[in-house]
């Protein structure tokens, strides 16, 4: 070995070692856990007993299935319009759709609670006019509501870095031959803008199927979803840790095989992730 | 580039002078009855309690901890739980450990089974005379070795006469189509169990599985009623009229009453959950002397008297109970006479198999 | 069409703020509710200070993100120029799909299995107890890293590394030519690297949750206040970080823009 591949194998190693410890063992203790029942004895049993779960797993997938298409239909046309500002304007926009992430999301989670309640702003505004209270909180309306909004910029953001980059002189290429608006935005501003739609939907998809805290608060704490119930069960003691991990290890799966059927629609080879 | 390092740069240094300034809290002249001379000072005692249950110094009262700190020169790190079981399940795991905490009975008798807390020699507390008679010898600690009696309460109904009226005495109110939206319900498995024990005429400790599947049919019927499951947020929500009906602890109806005049309250007529909080010692205790001190500070009248004040429970310190200057003496709903005394029931320890049983079921019903 | 796209865009905007201009104006709430309005006041600023409990926490806030997004951004350089060196294509996708693990798992699962592994570490040494500032720190790296490390990448792919050999063959030894040649090519990538680490870092709620013990941070003391009551002062808080950003970001702005007018005029 020369001295130079020294040095480079000196530069990697502490990360890799990094890796191992905390990426790698850790998901071998969980999967440790997982496969083995409170006397550490192999046992499947966690597995069999996730039939208990089942509403948690189908409610998290429908809320993030419905909440990841709401906000793709939200932010495709933002970063559209934005795409057509000035240089300047484009700036100012993105900096306003990334700013309330620097708030903390359980606050901007918490506020909407004063805006929703029965005796909140949007009821107290309707009552002036006879109208009201309506039932906005509590419901798992709201639930996806506070999903949408949570990770809406998560969407935005790769679309419109994409959108930003795409070539207008094709679609003005494709009206000269005779498209039609509809027909350029379907036939060619889509499918050049779809690495930017994969990553946005990955990148709300994940989140949003494996949050704990939105339903307590917008939901009335009236159902359980997936991370609400690895968190109430990890609360709960070691007693649990085993069903904790067996449900945790498929709530990774689960997000694995949405990220390798994300990747088979997109050719990036870096996994889609833009940012 | 480097201007905007450097205005990060000016931005934390604003914040962090801005952190380190401050303390305005105007401490007590306070007559103390005990000795905390010590050779502690700098150390820290990790102090792990519910939430709103102690004196914080908020409306000008005594901030205990700052009062702690100042007299024995300990620095407390305090931190708070909202249920026996996430206490419990905090010191079990070992993750963090706590010097003293304030669990309720039935979880008392769980640690000294399970040798989670350590003995206590009240003969090294001048101020546990102040504990009254009855208070003493109950059923989890017969020989008051491991626990000195900090609150004792009773679970009732509040609600809110404004938006529903008079209502009937009794726990069926949360099973009650009229009142649909309207109505909160404990979040923490075992209290919720409770009410539908109590209106299903069982025992809130029974060792028949039968029994607890009855209640978590009732629980699951009443979902469709309920508004919310809460512990703590129940306050907001009584108090801004956003919700009409609420199961919680009598002394907290108190506390919400001060912020809102048109709440009620009554113990149900089917019976109800009495409790007692008392200061305990955990094994995992870093800092025994100084979890004995701040013990002794607790008992202390003064800082007793901040404490039934602010917290608004009922005190089994005699210094307070007797003080015709505490503001709830002779409270009715706290202290009530013979005759107005509900049917009560304690919370026992249930065996490993029942508690998974429950659990279990607690989470077929949030599931439902 | 537009005045359509106009009235769209600000609309999502309303959106986006709605909830954030609900804090602001809760924090001059004279009451003590973040529910009921009652009148103008500064009270909950001036409250702010004596808020020990927030502001330790925004301090512990911000230790390990500073600590964190250093730590990372150098560990995770290094190991982006390590990395860009394999030559085995086995061996280099192996390394990434390990780094894309923390980025791409759900922070929850992350979150759970550090507790386990610190709670097991804790256990096989004896310690009382097995988490608090270091495990928080460790967790923030270990999340902070991939960040870094996939904005690094690119920016080596784009330098020449026959520059780096030049520089060697002028005499530079290896160290003296990563600085003088390879990392000034690199230095925007580190930066949003760094940036983006100490974003994340401080906006964390998840994964400290799990691995934090009593160093609690901002968004823990936030969380355990939803569970009560939470008063104004945290909107307080909360609205002083926001407009600090706010400014800086307008800042970076109005500068980026006039040397983009003087580049444009020459």
């Amino acid at each position: 070995m020369n001295k130079k591949s020294l040095g480079q194998n000196l530069l990697r190693a502490p990360y890799v070692l990094w890796a191992a410890l905390f990426v790698i063992v850790p998901l071998v203790i969980m999967g440790y856990y997982a496969l083995t029942d409170a006397n550490g004895v192999f046992s499947l049993s966690n597995f069999s007993d996730l039939g208990r779960y089942k509403k948690a797993f189908f409610l998290s997938l429908v809320y993030a299935f419905i909440s990841t298409i709401i906000t793709l239909l939200i932010a495709y046309p933002l970063a559209y319009f934005m795409t057509k500002c000035k240089p300047g304007a484009q700036r100012m926009i993105m900096i306003l759709t990334m700013l309330p992430m620097w708030t903390n999301f359980l606050i901007r989670t918490y506020s909407w609670i004063t805006i929703l309640s029965n005796t909140g702003i949007i009821n107290t505004l309707l009552g002036k006019i006879g109208i009201g209270p309506l039932p906005l909180i509590n419901r798992p309306g709201t639930v996806i509501l506070g999903m949408v909004y949570d990770f809406l910029p998560y969407m935005i953001l790769p679309i419109y870095n994409v959108m930003s980059k795409i070539d207008f002189s094709l679609t003005e290429a494709a009206e000269d031959l005779g498209a039609n608006k509809l027909r350029v935005i379907s036939k060619v501003i889509f499918p050049l803008s779809l690495p930017g739609v994969i990553s946005g939907i990955t990148m709300v998809f994940v989140p949003s199927v494996s949050t704990f805290y939105i339903s307590q608060k917008l939901g009335g704490n009236k159902t359980m979803l997936i991370g609400d119930m690895i968190e109430y069960l990890f609360n709960l003691g070691p007693d649990y840790y085993n069903v904790a991990s067996a449900i945790s290890m498929v709530l990774m799966a689960i997000i694995l095989v949405s990220l390798f059927i994300m990747n088979r629609f997109s050719d990036d080879a870096d996994g889609g992730v833009v940012i | 580039m480097k201007r905007i390092v450097n205005l990060i740069l000016i931005l934390l240094l604003i914040i962090s002078t801005f952190t380190l300034t401050g303390c305005g809290y105007q401490y007590f002249d306070l007559e103390l009855q005990g000795d905390y001379s010590n050779d502690l000072a700098g150390t820290v005692l990790n102090v792990y309690n519910w939430g709103e249950y102690i004196s914080d110094g908020s409306d000008s009262g005594i901030d205990v901890n700052k009062e702690f700190e100042r007299v024995t020169g300990i620095k407390v790190n305090y931190s708070t739980f909202e249920s026996n079981e996430t206490m419990y399940s905090q010191l079990r795991t070992a993750g963090v450990s706590y010097d003293l905490i304030i669990p309720s009975d039935y979880m008392i008798d769980r640690m000294v089974s399970e040798d989670m807390l350590l003995k206590i020699d009240t003969s090294k507390l001048s101020n546990y005379s102040n504990i009254g008679e009855q208070y003493k010898n109950q059923y989890y600690d017969p020989d008051n070795e491991y626990s000195v009696p900090f609150n004792v309460g009773m679970v009732g109904v509040i609600y809110n006469k404004e938006m529903v009226g008079e209502v009937e005495k009794s726990w069926s109110v949360f099973w009650d189509e009229q009142y649909k939206n309207q109505t909160l319900m404990f979040s923490n498995p075992r209290d919720a169990f409770m009410v539908a024990q109590f209106l299903d005429g069982t025992s809130v400790n029974s060792k028949n599985k039968a029994d607890w599947d009855s209640a978590a049919e009732l629980l699951k019927q009443q979902k469709k009623y309920l508004q919310s499951y809460v512990m703590d947020e129940v306050y907001g929500k009584m108090e801004t009229g956003e919700a009409a009906i609420a199961p919680y602890y009598a002394g907290d109806y108190l506390t919400m009453y001060d912020v809102n005049d048109d709440l009620a309250f009554f113990y149900p007529k089917e019976g109800t959950n009495i409790f007692v909080d008392a200061v305990c010692i955990p094994s995992c205790c870093q800092n025994y002397e100084a979890a004995m001190l701040y013990i002794n500070f607790l008992l202390e009248p003064e800082i007793a008297l901040a404490n039934a004040e602010y917290i608004g429970y009922a005190s089994p310190n005699t210094a307070v109970i007797n003080n015709p200057d505490y503001c709830y003496f002779g409270n009715e709903i706290l202290y009530p006479d013979e005759e107005n005394m509900p049917k009560t029931e304690y919370y026992r320890n249930l065996d490993d198999d029942i508690r998974y049983y429950y659990e279990n079921l607690w989470i077929d019903v949030k599931l439902y | 069409m537009k005045t359509l796209s106009r009235l769209y865009m600000a609309l999502i905007i309303l959106f986006l703020y709605a909830p954030i201009a609900v804090m602001i104006v809760f924090s001059f709430n004279s009451g003590s509710s973040v529910w009921v309005y009652e009148g103008f006041s500064f009270d909950w600023y001036a409250e702010l200070i004596f808020n020990s409990e927030m502001l330790d926490a925004f301090k512990h806030t911000l230790i390990v993100a500073v600590l964190s997004a250093v730590i990372s951004t150098v560990l995770g350089t290094a190991a982006a120029v390590g990395i860009s060196t394999i030559k085995n294509k086995l061996a280099k996708s192996a390394i990434m799909s390990v780094t894309n693990i923390p980025m791409m798992n759900a922070d929850i699962v992350t979150g759970v299995s550090l507790m386990l592994l610190f709670i097991f570490f804790g256990k096989m040494f004896g310690l009382a107890e097995s988490l608090g500032f270091f495990t928080v720190l460790i967790a923030h790296i270990t999340f902070n890293l991939p960040y870094v490390i996939l904005s690094v990448l690119p920016k080596l792919k784009q330098t020449d590394p026959a520059l780096l050999q030049a520089a060697m063959d002028l005499g530079c030894t290896p160290v003296k030519a990563f600085f003088k040649v390879m990392l000034p090519s690199i230095s925007s990538g580190i930066f949003t690297g760094f940036i983006m680490a100490f974003t994340l870092s401080l906006d964390d709620f998840v994964i400290s949750y799990f691995t934090c013990g009593h160093y609690q941070t901002l968004p823990i003391v936030i969380y355990n206040m939803t569970k009560r009551t939470v008063t104004p002062d945290t909107y307080a808080l909360s609205t002083l970080i926001f407009i600090s950003v706010f400014a800086l970001l307008l800042l970076y702005n109005i500068t980026l823009s006039r040397s983009e007018k003087k580049r444009g005029a020459q």
